[in-house]
């Protein structure tokens, strides 16, 4: 039977772990994401699941832990917001490397440095390209809505065990902060120790009992099988790209232009796309629903028959490379953007549309 | 007095060997480093308390960040200073399993400060080893938090000196102020007598866990002949004069 | 009282020579060796067998657990 319920997505982040079955989550309260740990904190999950709720020290000991209790075949989350994330770097990049899954929330603000603590999109390039040290990549799930944000909790946690890989659902303060209705999950229980057995018996830490002992390292001072398992992660990721990217796509059957947008910006792109109807330009929108692996295929293919892309995004220009990477050479590709925490218009996305693709054809 | 001595090699007469929760491997260590004797306790007590199947244990980055080829248990290998916090997530997944961290003076009271304090404030139902030599030894030999006053190191070519680099920090006394800690000592592994105590430490920390009694902190003072330039046996004697005297062993706090 | 002999057994190729059994040894039993093992290291080993008691100090401090001590009554 289905909830309904009226939440901020940062709440439904906490609500959806809780209800997912996951084991652990390890936080540091930073603006705009506090919600999370507090609901979690409120819901007092420990008593209900078992669920482990543990305010860290720092976004550096969180993802620490998060490492540890991933280790141990647990499902394991965090959730910060772009500086905070920084400092998860450190440990994110550990946690590939070890091949540990989890899930870890970045509700983004705008940067550099402090920044400011309005909604951003300029941390693409950090989600998508690794962040960390080393030839890596996340899982990146980009919601655009509140229900987004609870259905993504547990796909993510599935994603991230299916490729022993850390997957990241990056929203922005808009997403974090919004209040919109969501059906929430039923309940699923967390995990028996056979379950992790059968899951992940392989290499989770769960004692040394009857098997080879098993270790959670990133190390290896041999450059040869260091470069041998430099091929594995490479190949995951391709598997990731032939399996796992996804995208959506709204009034792209007959468009001329496309938008290509995600999470709120491609909310935003949706009333530019009917206010370009209504001017009779035919607009469509192509949401990246995964920003790792790109869904480069079906954009190539509309690259084929569009007369160019427009790229918005809440940053100087960052998802715009992948779009550019992506579709045939002789198709324009602009960019649009807002930044430092300014959110773009419908009317302001058309204009550009207008100048800087229809205009200059 | 051949045929004596093979007669009493023999299976019945064994009174000490290596522990099976070693491992065949042979460690990197240098001849004489204490690292090798430190494992050697943390693997007999394990084998000996009967808790192998149950024990993760968390290296750190330094010397020892290859301790798990040399335990046969289950570890995670933490990136540098994080162990503590590695290991709580660990402990709080896995509340009945005896957890431990192993860590070097570098990894611990300098880059890892904030994850020790805490762990060790929240007191996490873990152990923590600390291996205290006063020096980096992996990257070859640089200024550690706990250097000595006047002590050479590859980054201090003139001696600690105060003025430019502070004061060799008793982060085990430090803990020892801090609620969560149950059981903080400081030992030394250079003589039987002291690997005994060390020894009889260590198997109390891990029975700690079991009565759930906070965080148990060993310090273990070391020696690194390599990175001290110093015969092991030299490194012992130098260790006694200079290193005791600033870090005495003994039992800190017990509850 | 009783009387003890020893018997100490080096595992000659893994011993990196660090001279800690030898000072450990109350009774003067060991040595390192003038020969040297694969690595290069002078290993260490039993030069006056007939002193050894058993009492395993040897072991206890030697930090690559090569060392495996044997003690029998022999009165």
């Amino acid at each position: 039977m289905a909830e309904i319920k009226l939440m901020k997505g940062n709440e439904v982040i906490a609500e959806a772990a809780i209800r997912c079955g996951c084991d652990g989550y390890f936080g540091y309260p930073i603006t705009p994401q506090s919600e999370v740990m507090e609901t979690l904190m409120a819901r007092e999950p420990w008593k209900e699941t078992g669920m482990v709720v543990l305010q860290a020290e720092s976004e550096i000991a969180a993802i620490n832990m998060v490492y540890g209790a991933a280790a141990c075949g647990k499902r394991a989350m965090t959730s910060s917001s772009s500086p905070g994330i920084s400092l998860k770097q450190e440990g994110l990049t550990y946690l590939a490397g070890a091949e540990l899954p989890c899930l870890v929330v970045d509700v983004v603000r705008g940067g550099p440095g402090l920044g400011t603590i309005q909604p951003a999109q300029s941390d693409y390039f950090q989600a998508t390209r690794g962040g960390g040290h080393g030839d890596y990549h996340l899982l990146v799930l980009a919601p655009a809505s509140v229900q987004e944000m609870n259905d993504f909790v547990s796909l993510g946690f599935d994603l991230a065990f299916k490729y022993r890989n850390p997957v990241m659902i990056l929203a922005d303060g808009v997403i974090g902060q919004m209040m919109e209705k969501v059906q929430l999950a039923d309940y699923s229980p967390r995990w028996t120790d056979d379950d992790i057995e059968r899951i992940s018996g392989k290499w989770a830490l769960t004692g040394k009992k009857g098997r080879d002992r098993h270790v959670a390292t990133s190390l290896e001072l041999d450059s040869y099988k260091q470069e041998i398992f430099n091929h594995k992660l490479q190949a995951k990721y391709r598997l990731m790209q032939e399996n796992d990217a996804r995208h959506e796509e709204l009034h792209c059957e007959d468009a001329e232009y496309i938008f290509v947008a995600y999470g709120s910006s491609a909310r935003i792109c949706q009333k530019s796309i009917q206010l370009c109807r209504e001017q009779g330009i035919k607009a469509g929108l192509f949401r990246p629903v995964t920003l790792y692996p790109f869904p480069r295929v079906p954009l190539r293919a509309l690259s084929r028959r569009v007369k160019g892309f427009m790229a918005v995004e809440m940053s100087a220009g960052q998802m715009v490379e992948d779009v550019r990477l992506t579709v045939d050479a002789n198709v324009p590709v602009e960019h649009f953007g807002r930044y430092g925490g300014v959110i773009p218009t419908p009317d302001e996305i058309v204009e550009a549309l207008k100048k800087q693709i229809i205009s200059a054809s | 007095m051949t045929v004596e001595t093979i007669d009493i090699i023999r299976e019945e007469n064994l009174v000490y060997r290596k522990t099976p929760a070693l491992t065949d491997n042979v460690m990197h260590y240098c001849p004489g480093c204490s690292h090798g004797v430190v494992h050697k306790l943390v693997a007999e007590v394990i084998e000996e308390t009967g808790i192998r199947e149950q024990t993760i244990g968390v290296s750190p980055v330094g010397c020892s960040v290859l301790a798990y080829n040399y335990l046969d248990i289950d570890w995670a290998e933490a990136a540098h200073g994080r162990a503590p916090a590695v290991a709580t997530g660990i402990s709080r997944l896995h509340p009945e399993k005896y957890v431990f961290t192993y860590q070097g003076d570098g990894d611990l009271a300098s880059i890892g400060t904030a994850e020790v304090m805490h762990a060790c404030n929240r007191g996490e139902n873990i152990v923590i080893i600390f291996v205290n030599n006063a020096i980096y030894g992996m990257t070859g030999g640089q200024m550690a938090p706990t250097t000595l006053v006047g002590q050479v190191t590859s980054t201090t070519p003139y001696g600690r000196d105060v003025k430019l680099n502070g004061f060799p920090m008793k982060i085990t006394e430090l803990l020892a102020q801090l609620d969560g800690t149950g059981f903080v000592t400081r030992q030394a592994v250079h003589t039987p007598l002291a690997i005994r105590k060390a020894k009889n430490a260590i198997r109390k920390a891990f029975e700690n866990t079991k009565k759930d009694k906070g965080t148990s902190f060993i310090e273990i003072v070391g020696t690194c002949s390599s990175g001290w330039k110093m015969t092991p046996v030299d490194a012992n004697r130098w260790m006694v004069e200079n290193m005791f005297p600033k870090y005495p062993l003994g039992d800190i706090k017990d509850i | 009282m009783a009387k003890f002999r020893g018997a100490v057994v080096v595992d000659a190729e893994k011993c990196k020579g660090c001279d800690l059994c030898v000072v450990a040894c109350p009774a003067g039993v060991l040595s390192l060796a003038k020969e040297v093992n694969g690595k290069g290291y002078h290993y260490s080993e039993m030069a006056r067998p007939e002193a050894c008691t058993g009492c395993a100090n040897c072991g206890l401090v030697c930090p690559d657990a090569v060392i495996t001590v044997y003690r029998k009554n022999i009165q």
